[in-house]
């Protein structure tokens, strides 16, 4: 019982200001006449005929499979380069001040140059994101891996476990949370470049919708398509939340433990 | 069977040499439980590195078996101070004692049962489930025991392992090693800078001198194969034992002086 008001209070309180938001919000713009600014009301009213399954079908699928194929690819690339990277101080040394040239390059320039390579289809957009997600995985990843704990290197030395071994029990686990902090930054770089993608030479895809109704003059079909974005920002981030949790409990129960004992200790 | 001759290890790092141990020769016999004490800094983690292959010697060598030791070696596990970062945080205490055997292609059956029964000579038998973490100090490093018992060595190292534990709980846990020692038959190395443990639990003492490190005196301890937190503790040659031990590390040269001129065999006197 005490749970179920724990997790209710925790609800309301991340709920508040939201709600407190599109109260101003729905205020503030409920008497607005301006043509670009249109009360919240009227945004709301043709959220329905606007978001229909067969738009649903047609923008938000392509766009949410074009993210994760990009951030997948992006997070494989990443967490094998930041290994081998990380690994070692020789490959680290030579690697490093490209990597930080590279990281500095905004990803949506890229976009006109990848459209050069990749044409303008599908493969043109997974690239873009891709492109700008696999920086802060690789990075973390590397830092992650560079600080693995010196006694629990050796004691897997000490007990054969090494190559495939080593990886799999301890280098990556030691780095997991560092990899899933570059993997948390790296998804919303990653619904950036999906809209920035969309807006060039595109068909479908929520930056497209958004673009479209904007230069049609459909200003508040476009405001909903930011609110689908916003939303879509939302689901993304709780799920990822779902899976760090189960993927990282070891770390966030060690690190509960250790400062229920007051810091000291081991 | 374990023997260490000649060992010299010299830390270069950034214009600096540090001799961390100058000439260490001695040896352990088959199934012998042998302590090494010395006064802190005299480089007794890095001998125990050397020992078990983790670090290559500058000069001299270690020999196991009459192999050369050159890298980490099946037969030969380590029990480091740590426990807190020597066990895995992501693994639960069973896969934590059962890693080394996995790496061994050990059959499944063979090694849950090697494992309950490791958990078991630890008295941890109910404990398999949790996480590292979950458990006190204590219990956390009779875990690094048991994963150093399941793997069957030959030989065990030991790294200061109690230091970081609790006074009553470090009790329990040298009788837990000498039980263990007793039943097991395998040769022991327990390094630890507390001199009433290296005599309590040791058949024999090395002596190290401060850094740069030699042997200064081995003492050979001449109490009854059953010992006991209390009595032996009380016992005048117990006593008698830990203060010369203690003259020995305190006192430097002059005590070990004094000690060759009695008639004994002091090695390592070129300080």
């Amino acid at each position: 019982m005490r749970r179920t008001g724990r997790v209710l209070r925790a609800a309301a309180l991340a709920l508040a200001l939201p709600c407190l938001l599109v109260a101003v919000w729905w205020l503030a713009s409920d008497s607005s006449t301006s043509f670009y600014a249109p009360p919240l009301r009227t945004i709301l009213g043709r959220f329905d005929d606007t978001w229909t399954p067969d738009r649903l079908r047609d923008d938000v699928l392509p766009s949410v499979l074009r993210l994760l194929a990009g951030y997948a690819v992006a997070g494989v690339a990443g967490v094998g380069l930041g290994i081998v990277i990380g690994a070692s101080r020789r490959t680290r040394a030579v690697c490093e001040p490209a990597l930080e040239f590279l990281r500095a390059v905004p990803p949506p320039v890229l976009v006109p140059v990848i459209m050069l390579f990749a044409g303008i289809g599908d493969t043109m957009k997974i690239t873009v994101i891709a492109s700008g997600c696999v920086w802060p995985v690789l990075l973390n990843t590397a830092a992650g891996v560079r600080a693995v704990d010196e006694v629990a290197a050796d004691t897997a030395r000490s007990y054969g476990v090494t190559g495939p071994a080593r990886l799999r029990h301890l280098v990556l686990p030691a780095a997991s949370p560092q990899i899933f902090a570059g993997l948390r930054q790296a998804l919303s770089i990653g619904v950036i470049l999906m809209v920035i993608s969309e807006m060039y030479a595109s068909s479908s895809g929520l930056g497209f919708a958004v673009v479209e109704f904007q230069r049609s003059f459909a200003v508040p079909e476009m405001w909903t398509g930011i609110l689908v974005l916003g939303l879509l920002g939302v689901a993304l981030s709780v799920l990822f939340r779902i899976v760090e949790r189960r993927a990282l409990g070891w770390y966030h129960g060690s690190r509960g433990a250790r400062r229920k004992a007051g810091g000291g200790g081991a | 069977m374990l023997e260490v001759k000649g060992l010299r290890k010299v830390y270069e790092g950034s214009g600096r040499r540090v001799e961390a141990l100058r000439d260490l020769t001695f040896r352990l016999d088959a199934g012998e439980l042998v302590c090494v004490v010395g006064p802190s800094g005299c480089g007794k983690t890095t001998l125990l590195k050397c020992v078990a292959g983790l670090l290559a010697p500058t000069e001299g060598s270690v020999t196991l078996d009459g192999v050369p030791v050159t890298g980490p070696r099946p037969g030969l596990a380590v029990v480091f101070q740590e426990y807190g970062r020597s066990l895995f945080p992501w693994m639960r205490v069973t896969e934590n004692v059962e890693l080394p055997l996995r790496q061994r292609k050990m059959p499944r059956d063979a090694r849950r049962a090697r494992v309950s029964e490791a958990l078991d000579a630890v008295g941890l038998g109910d404990v398999g489930r949790a996480y590292p973490w979950e458990l006190s100090g204590g219990m956390q490093q009779r875990v690094a025991i048991a994963r150093a018992l399941a793997y069957e060595p030959d030989v065990l190292l030991m790294d200061e392992p109690f230091a970081a534990v609790d006074a009553q709980t470090r009790a329990d846990l040298e009788d837990l090693v000498r039980g263990l020692w007793r039943r097991r038959g395998m040769t022991v190395l327990f390094v630890t800078h507390d001199i009433d443990e290296a005599v309590y639990l040791g058949e024999r003492v090395l002596v190290l001198s401060p850094s740069p490190t030699v042997v200064r005196e081995e003492v050979v301890v001449e109490l009854p194969a059953e010992r006991d937190q209390l009595t032996t503790r009380a016992d005048v040659r117990f006593t008698g034992l830990r203060s010369r031990v203690l003259g020995l590390i305190r006192d430097g040269g002059g005590a070990a002086d004094q000690v060759s001129k009695a008639g004994r065999s002091g090695s390592g006197s070129d300080s």
